[in-house]
């Protein structure tokens, strides 16, 4: 436990002090919410969810926020290696996991912090406030969304050896997670082709999730939501941890 | 109990073999030089014995702990500087150190109390809640050895500690880990390529060539064997006309390519009759230089190359074009 924490922590602190990063990260997200939301709240109303666009999109933005943040985390992991950081880890009297749990923590840790950053500044953009039951939700959905796409980058980072990966991973994994989640419409309006994959897409339950507990209603029963992101999460963790053990100092 | 008990150890790289069945020991608070050229299987042996590379044959035993049964044991019991950095630059010196303290599992009293004191011993006191990344490359060997002391190790790893410092800083660096192997009673395994690394600082030394250790005794011995003097001949067109040389005071004749050294006793007196002998024989001198033998002229009386001039091993020159590519 104490191994987990010191792992957490160095990440936590790592994030607090990098502002840029804080503030950089923050931008995507926020023009999504602002250019989309503003842009698109008059011609569109979405019955049976919500009758206000940007009410809509606040959920999505929250998970693409969590979504980035924590591959990211993860991924970071190849920087380590490069700094040769992560050889002071490892050869420590330590188990993989221990680091491997740690290092998920601190990256689903950070990716919260994001996501509420961005729930904040919707609350000025229209949001209506929900109720302490709301947020908690919000908040369970944001820390599953975190863990498994933390786990899903470091199993990422633990097969690549430099960040010129990263662009790839960025146009062939992130955005198409994000795309497909139903973050900006709802899923019934697709054609069934793509429905599907968007109900193959574990973000959408990430989504629905945060869209429960902010707006009370959502396209996926939320208990569906729940555990399809937990299996999601789980499995995750398990494939991370596994391609980890293999990496080689 | 030795510190650390070696025997037979080999590793291969597919075909190539790294370290070739090397084996020695070394007692509680030694300090045990390895030395030899890059690529000499140097790095490769300490990765076996802090159970960073397993082994294809051979054994050892860290502080009581078998390397490749009980791999928890060795790695508690064992510090190590690696020879690329491996701080936390964005984190401070304290933090670095606090993060290794947790990971060692060291309670908080006890923690707190040995940063403090070897942050002091070397010499980081006033710059421990600096960043990292503010500090010199002296200041950041300092911290890692500071670091890979603070778990109270019985055996320190030193993969090239000096490499790629000023000479006034590696001069410092040798006093630190002078006086803590003192102090501190424990041992010290280090590698180098610096033959004056290597004697200043060893009470022995192996000296280790295409994985194969090829000699290992205290440094005074080793110079003692090539006898009290050196003189080293450089000659374009030499090609032994002066190995069959036999008089009383020379002790042994090793000629190499466009070079031959001649170990003897009191070089100054015998000078002059050797230039004349040489003139005699019309060998072509481009340059005489005298001087007492240096593990330089025992690596070359072993291998029949200077340490400098030894070609890098293939995976090393590998491994530093793939540094250079990332660096930038």
């Amino acid at each position: 436990m104490d191994v987990i924490h010191t792992i957490w922590l160095r990440n936590v602190k790592r994030y607090l002090r990098s502002r840029s990063r804080i503030v950089g990260s923050l931008g995507m997200p926020l023009f999504f919410l602002i250019i989309l939301g503003f842009g698109l709240n008059s011609v569109v109303t979405i019955p049976s969810v919500s009758e206000n666009y940007v009410e809509f999109l606040v959920p999505g933005i929250v998970s693409m926020s969590v979504l980035f943040t924590s591959i990211f985390s993860g991924v970071q992991i190849i920087w380590d290696k490069q700094f040769g950081f992560l050889k002071e880890t490892l050869v420590a009297p330590v188990s993989r996991i221990e680091i491997m749990l740690g290092q998920t923590f601190g990256g689903a840790t950070t990716a919260i912090i994001q996501g509420t950053i961005i729930l904040v500044l919707s609350l000025f953009v229209g949001l209506n406030v929900p109720g302490i039951g709301g947020f908690l939700i919000a908040f369970g959905f944001m820390a599953l969304v975190g863990v498994g796409f933390t786990s899903l980058g470091i199993a990422i980072a633990s097969r690549m050896e430099d960040m010129n990966g990263f662009q790839l991973i960025m146009s062939f994994l992130i955005f198409p997670i994000f795309g497909l989640s139903g973050a900006m419409f709802p899923i019934e309006s697709l054609p069934p082709m793509f429905r599907s994959l968007t109900l193959a897409d574990p973000l959408t339950y990430g989504v629905e999730g945060i869209r429960f507990g902010l707006c009370g209603v959502s396209q996926v029963h939320p208990l569906t939501c729940f555990l399809v992101l937990f299996a999601f999460s789980t499995v995750m963790i398990l494939i991370g941890a596994f391609l980890f053990r293999k990496v080689k100092m | 109990m030795k510190a650390v008990t070696v025997v037979d150890l080999t590793k291969k790289f597919g075909d190539f073999i790294a370290v070739d069945s090397v084996s020695f020991d070394i007692e509680q608070g030694e300090i045990f030089g390895l030395l030899g050229p890059n690529g000499a299987g140097k790095t490769t042996t300490i990765s076996m014995l802090a159970t960073i590379l397993s082994p294809d044959s051979g054994k050892a035993v860290v502080a009581g702990h078998d390397i490749q049964k009980d791999q928890p044991g060795v790695r508690e019991s064992i510090g190590i500087v690696f020879q690329d950095q491996s701080l936390d630059e964005e984190l401070t010196g304290w933090e670095n150190m606090d993060f290794h303290g947790r990971l060692y599992r060291i309670p908080k009293k006890i923690r707190l109390e040995r940063m403090e004191e070897l942050l002091d011993l070397v010499g980081l006191t006033g710059r421990k809640d600096d960043f990292v990344k503010t500090y010199s490359g002296g200041m950041r060997r300092r911290l890692e050895i500071a670091r890979g002391l603070l778990h109270r190790p019985k055996v320190l790893f030193l993969d090239e500690p000096t490499l790629g410092l000023d000479p006034q800083t590696r001069n410092y660096l040798w006093d630190y880990i002078e006086r803590l192997s003192n102090e501190m009673n424990i041992s010290v395994i280090l590698t180098t390529h610096y033959m004056d690394e290597a004697d200043r600082l060893c009470d022995r030394i192996g000296i280790i060539d295409r994985g194969r250790i090829i000699a290992m005794d205290t440094p005074e011995n080793l110079k003692e064997m090539m006898g009290g003097d050196v003189i080293t001949v450089r000659s374009p067109d030499y090609h032994g006309h002066i190995a069959d040389l036999e008089l009383s005071w020379i002790e042994k004749v090793e000629s190499y390519d466009g070079f031959f050294s001649i170990a003897l006793h009191g070089a100054e007196e015998h000078l002059s009759e050797l230039i004349r002998i040489l003139v005699e024989r019309q060998v072509t001198i481009s340059s005489v230089s005298v001087h007492k033998p240096t593990l330089e002229d025992v690596f070359l009386h072993y291998t029949g190359r200077r340490i400098r001039d030894s070609g890098n091993g293939a995976k090393e020159q590998m491994r530093m074009a793939y540094r250079a590519r990332r660096h930038h």
